[in-house]
């Protein structure tokens, strides 16, 4: 629910300043498109309107329609809602964090081992289990996409050292 | 007449024992999607569609459109036993259907929303059959200008009928138009938008925002809000459905009021979740037990879920006869078929007779086999849902990971989807709604390209778009629709001036 306040009165980082940020990354991002649509001109050329045309008008709205929504952020959302408290934002940011890992060490280590790491983490630090049932299913799903893959279906997912190693 | 003959050559196609197998797999593989959080029916398709790359066509639709219904079907399961919305379109069905569990009667709940999905659904292909050949032939005179109007209308839908705040709708709209202009521009071949760097020499690929935004996303939300399951037993045996049956026709009105509802919320593409909502309201408002709604009324589960599985399906009409998706899940079919080397639209029914009227066919006998497998299998379903989200969170990550891998084989497309991911949680936080900016995402190069050509057309004037009535009437409608909340407002307030004593 995003109109959820907090349930125990904790602290946290207020919705509004939030919602002002994100309509302020879209402005941005609006005139980024601006700019880049000027880059590659944006008037009529020889086979109608140029590339720029298009993405130029978008960008005009993305920033007109962030200006509005920033203002509407800061005179209309109460100041003392919250986005979410700290507890909350904690427990979406040790999600985000060892998957920043994982993805960014899927193209050394190949996505069979670094999956198989990221569900072991996640088994071991938010679920506690014993390392019998943790290293059970860490190995069980790479190896079942595997075979699920690369040999029913032949598709060849990234690989590291390791699947080198093992000649796979 | 014809098309009656293509239907039964359709049934013929999906009647194929390799086809049947894909059907079976495709549900059993929806509902588990759809029971399971993080998991739905858009991300769902989009992390499977690689998997029906070296599949023909027709069996690749049948396969993911059946992975659709069970994801529809699935929604409902969690709504029942664990108060937990599986899908959007299902939170309308928690209020009565949970209530109903507590008293013990989860099999008739369930029963009821499963039958009722299933009579939403074949109302939603019947008007499929019989209307989307016509709205194709309709459409195969459109010229640019007219196809750019049909955009214009279903875009224009989005801000004025969306229960989001039309500038935010807005702005995440423009966004994905803006993300789709990214790289090759498809009219002169130009780049643009790339500042240099080679990964954006292709631009975004809808599937990876899509597996991002509703896969990962999701997830997050998830965590946030530190889920526990707590679910009711399913008893669901042959006696409960016959009495659960033998009980339903009573709510035929309500079932055919909803049906209408879904339909019409899902052609325009306003979606599943606000035909739900809209469904149930006005059951509790015309419904002579209407005061007892929210307590485990059979009738709240029927409203609700009719027309959410209305909708579901009847979002694919658009998408077949002019090539616009009616929701996010029909947007990723969209793109199936442009991967699998067919142009969506008008065309495919002249064209590739074989591959339509093979879906239409499968709709009609996929929605019996999910009815059929969905009364059989609940308790292994519910099974699934109380493994814990420690081990079911990073399994879904990691085939939301590979989903996106395999979609060009890109490693940074796995980066990509993360941000997505993280845009995702932030977007829905702040109310901004996804669904438009995945269509736009899908739809950007096309609405474009017949934005650009009407204007080659006509020199540059704007005046192309009214100077037929055809395309006029269309872009009014579509300007009534972007203004439909001013003109609603406008409207009481004209009928408050004229009948000053009913407000007495």
């Amino acid at each position: 629910m995003t109109d959820a306040t907090s349930p125990g009165g904790g602290s946290g980082p207020s919705h509004r300043w939030v919602e002002a940020g994100v309509a302020v990354l879209m402005a941005l991002f609006g005139f980024i498109v601006i700019a880049g649509s000027l880059q590659v001109g944006i008037g009529w050329g020889p086979e109608g309107p140029k590339s720029g045309f298009f993405p130029f008008y978008l960008g005009i709205v993305i920033v007109g329609a962030s200006a509005v929504n920033l203002m509407r952020a800061v005179v209309e959302i109460d100041r003392d809602r919250l986005f979410a408290d700290w507890d909350q934002l904690a427990q979406v940011i040790s999600v985000v964090i060892p998957t920043t890992i994982y993805v960014l060490a899927v193209p050394w280590i190949g996505i069979y081992v670094a999956s198989a790491l990221l569900i072991a983490l996640f088994m071991k630090w938010f679920g506690r289990y014993g390392w019998g049932l943790t290293l059970g299913i860490a190995v069980a799903i790479p190896a079942i996409t595997y075979l699920l893959f690369e040999k029913w279906f032949l598709i060849p997912l990234p690989k590291g050292p390791i699947e080198d190693l093992l000649g796979l | 007449m014809e098309d009656i003959v293509n239907l039964f050559h359709g049934f013929a196609v999906v009647i194929q024992p390799f086809n049947i197998l894909l059907m079976v797999i495709g549900i059993l593989l929806g509902v588990i999607i759809g029971v399971l959080p993080g998991l739905g029916g858009a991300n769902g398709v989009a992390i499977l569609l690689p998997l029906t790359f070296s599949m023909s066509p027709t069996s690749a639709i049948i396969m993911l459109s059946c992975i659709y219904w069970g994801a529809l079907f699935g929604g409902a399961i969690t709504s029942v036993l664990f108060n937990i919305p599986g899908e959007p379109w299902s939170v309308a069905t928690t209020f009565d259907g949970h209530p109903m569990a507590q008293q013990g009667r989860a099999g008739e709940a369930l029963t009821a929303a499963f039958t009722s999905s299933f009579v939403g659904a074949l109302f939603a292909v019947i008007v499929i059959t019989l209307v989307a050949p016509l709205v194709a032939k309709f459409a195969l005179q459109f010229g640019p200008a007219e196809k750019f109007s049909v955009y214009f209308l279903a875009f224009c839908s989005f801000i004025g009928m969306g229960k989001e705040p039309p500038f935010k709708t807005v702005a995440a709209m423009m966004i994905g138009f803006a993300l789709a202009a990214v790289g090759l521009d498809s009219v002169t071949g130009q780049l643009r938008l790339t500042f240099g760097f080679p990964e954006l020499l292709n631009g975004f690929d809808f599937l990876i925002a899509v597996i991002g935004l509703f896969g990962i996303g999701e997830i997050l939300l998830t965590m946030e809000e530190g889920l526990s399951f707590k679910g009711r037993a399913a008893g669901i045996n042959p006696k409960v459905v016959l009495q659960t049956w033998a009980e339903l026709p009573r709510y035929w009105s309500t079932s055919l009021r909803s049906c209408i509802i879904g339909c019409w919320m899902g052609i325009s593409p306003a979606g599943a979740t606000p035909a739900s909502f809209m469904s149930y309201g006005i059951a509790k408002r015309v419904s002579k037990n209407g005061h007892k709604f929210g307590t485990g009324e059979i009738e709240g589960v029927v409203a609700p879920e009719t027309a959410a599985h209305a909708a579901g399906t009847s979002a694919l009409l658009p998408m077949l006869s002019l090539g616009v998706p009616g929701s996010p899940t029909a947007a990723v079919l969209l793109g199936g078929l442009l991967i699998w080397g067919l142009q969506p639209g008008p065309l495919l029914f002249v064209e590739q007779k074989d591959f339509v009227w093979g879906l239409i066919a499968s709709m009609y006998l996929g929605n019996i086999a999910g009815l059929i497998i969905v009364l059989t299998t609940v308790p292994l379903f519910a099974a699934i849902l109380r493994i814990p989200f420690s081990i079911i969170a990073p399994i879904i990550l990691v085939l939301c990971a590979i989903g996106a891998y395999t979609v060009h084989n890109s490693t940074f497309d796995v980066v990509l989807m993360l941000v997505f991911g993280v845009l995702g949680y932030l977007l829905k936080k702040c109310n901004y709604p996804l669904a438009p900016m995945v269509l736009a995402i899908v739809l950007g190069d096309k609405a474009e390209e017949s934005f650009r050509q009407s204007l080659l057309a006509s020199q540059g004037s704007l005046g192309v778009f009214w100077s037929n009535g055809l395309v006029g009437t269309i872009m009014a409608l579509g300007l009534i629709a972007l203004f439909w909340p001013i003109i609603q407002d406008a409207w009481s307030r004209l009928r408050d001036l004229a009948m000053p004593q009913r407000s007495l």
